[in-house]
């Protein structure tokens, strides 16, 4: 079942200026509910854009967004309403945390839904939990956190609204890779728990690959390529073509293609990798 | 909406305006408000107006722009006008229940208007033809003899041209947080006025936070390249006043005695 879909959308910032600039091109999509799907594009290619017009930030210059069927842009409040069921969490997100406890920080989503307080303390403790903020750190303020500890409070800020569609725009720049692992497992469970739709926008193509169902190339404002990992991943060139890099493991088997090894060119993790090469020593195949 | 803030805007051109010493630009706007101030009459006023057109004509500024400058004026024209109009003793025009409208009242309400109009327009042009980083250099370098009384000159400007270069990273910033609480559901259009500065908590308080984490990090990467502020500093570029600064200069003396003579005259 769709939950967002996209219509010809386009955006064009500064109209009637010099600086006059085409954003996004005509982007249709549909994003289904339950399903994991991975954004990559160059810097540039307008994926910041293209996440803002889904919870109504940005307005379309022209085209439609439609969440569940309805226009989220039909009335003020709608629009205003549509942030609780698409929860955006923006790059470097633990810039925004402004409260005096994380437990405060956490609630001021839910508080803004204007729910009761007994509620509020329920989805603050879920959300938590779903990031793995001890409940000891509820009282601390936001500000002394590490960074990483920073990162999953604001996660967690935008988590506890329980939103239908979770996008998260390179929730793991400039975190160590057990950070980053961290935080994307978390997603993992908050996917697998609640069945909530997930749009992870992201540079790192093994991430993508790894964690999601489907795949959207973004390039000048256009959706180029959509399907999944593999499918896509098998066009290495045209990838490449559009600035994009493909993973390692990847690249590798697609040089040991060219030697003539007869591996898969649709493999994507070091693990696959390995697995397709044992397969092929066990069949004592490799010259 | 952030974004239309004019402040400190700089247009980057290849005009003779944009090639001027920048010491000569400030000290002609420095000319260009005394002459403003002297003016007395219809005569002088629109003798500043034509010498006010032909430094935005060699400046290539769009007058569009300069206009889009006074906007957040427009309350404070409105009101002198509207006092002046209204609270000047003189011969009367016409007079409704405590309202009277006079000869002089107009008058100084004309006078007023173009006065500040004028006055904003010309600083305009002054920051809208020079850099920021220019026009720090050209203040410190005119303010350098008030070094002997042990002014820290070198550090007031350095602090103003840090100032005026992180407005537009600031503006950013506000942006960028604002769309993050937003996302939250936070609503900074609708409510009362105390519930609507009471929503701009969630705004201001990252934004203190992230301008004290950049000045920081400005301090320790100016620190990194041993800044120690201005003693023995020297400069990659000098400035070099050239022939047509001192052209520039003696125009603004000959419009200056102009309008003095104007006003000796009384016309």
């Amino acid at each position: 079942m769709t939950i967002l879909r996209l219509e010809n959308l386009c955006h064009v910032y500064g109209r009637g200026t010099p600086f006059e600039k085409k954003a996004l091109n005509g982007v249709s999509l549909d994003l289904l509910s339950g399903q994991y799907t991975a954004l990559i594009g160059h810097t540039g290619s307008g994926k910041s854009t293209l996440i803002q017009h889904m919870n109504g930030l940005l307005k379309p210059s022209d085209g439609r967004v439609l969440f569940e069927g309805e226009d989220i842009f039909r009335s003020k409040e709608a629009t205003h309403n549509i942030r609780f069921q698409v929860g955006l969490v923006f790059q470097y997100p633990e810039h925004q945390l402004f409260e005096e406890t994380v437990w405060r920080d956490i609630a001021f989503g839910p508080g803004n839904m204007g729910l009761r307080q007994d509620e509020i303390d329920e989805r603050v403790r879920e959300a938590a939990d779903f990031t793995g903020i001890p409940e000891e750190l509820f009282g601390a303020s936001p500000l002394e956190l590490s960074g990483g500890q920073k990162r999953r409070v604001a996660i967690a800020g935008v988590i506890a609204m329980r939103p239908r569609l979770l996008i998260l725009d390179e929730p793991t720049a400039g975190l160590d890779p057990a950070g980053c692992a961290d935080i994307l497992d978390n997603i993992d469970r908050y996917h697998r728990e609640t069945g909530a739709a997930i749009l992870l926008v992201t540079h790192s193509m093994e991430e993508a690959a790894r964690r999601a169902d489907r795949l959207l190339v973004l390039s000048e404002g256009k959706i180029v390529m959509d399907g999944l990992p593999n499918e896509v991943f098998s066009h290495a060139e045209k990838l490449r073509g559009m600035g994009l890099d493909i993973p390692a493991p990847t690249l590798l088997a697609l040089r040991l293609r060219e030697l003539g090894v007869p591996v898969s060119p649709s493999v994507f993790t070091a693990e696959q990798l390995r697995d397709e090469l044992l397969a092929l020593r066990k069949g004592d195949s490799l010259c | 909406m952030l974004k239309d803030i004019t402040l400190g805007q700089f247009f980057p051109g290849y005009t003779i305006v944009h090639r001027l010493d920048p010491r000569t630009k400030i000290l002609s706007v420095v000319f260009y408000i005394a002459a403003l101030f002297t003016a007395v009459s219809y005569v002088s006023y629109a003798f500043m107006f034509l010498v006010l057109c032909l430094c935005v004509g060699l400046s290539r500024i769009r007058p569009a722009a300069l206009l889009k400058g006074l906007k957040p004026l427009l309350f404070i024209l409105i009101l002198t006008s509207l006092l002046n109009l209204f609270g000047t003793q003189g011969r009367v025009i016409f007079e409704v229940w405590i309202l009277r409208i006079t000869w002089e009242g107009l008058r100084n309400a004309v006078f007023m208007t173009a006065r500040i109009m004028m006055l904003v327009c010309g600083t305009f042009l002054l920051t809208y033809t020079t850099s920021p980083l220019a026009l720090t250099d050209g203040l410190e370098q005119l303010l350098s003899p008030l070094k002997k009384l042990r002014v820290p000159i070198h550090e007031l400007s350095m602090m103003m041209s840090i100032a005026l270069r992180f407005i537009p990273t600031l503006i950013e910033e506000t942006d960028k947080i604002m769309s993050a609480q937003r996302a939250r559901g936070a609503d900074f259009e609708t409510g009362s006025l105390a519930r609507r500065a009471k929503a701009l908590l969630p705004i201001l308080v990252p934004l203190f936070v992230s301008a004290f984490r950049r000045a920081d990090e400005l301090a320790v990467a100016m620190e990194c390249r041993c800044y120690h502020g201005g003693e023995g500093r020297t400069r990659m570029k000098v400035l070099t006043m050239q022939r047509r600064d001192y052209l520039t200069l003696l125009f603004w003396f000959f419009v200056l005695a102009m309008v003095i003579v104007l006003a000796v005259f009384g016309l």
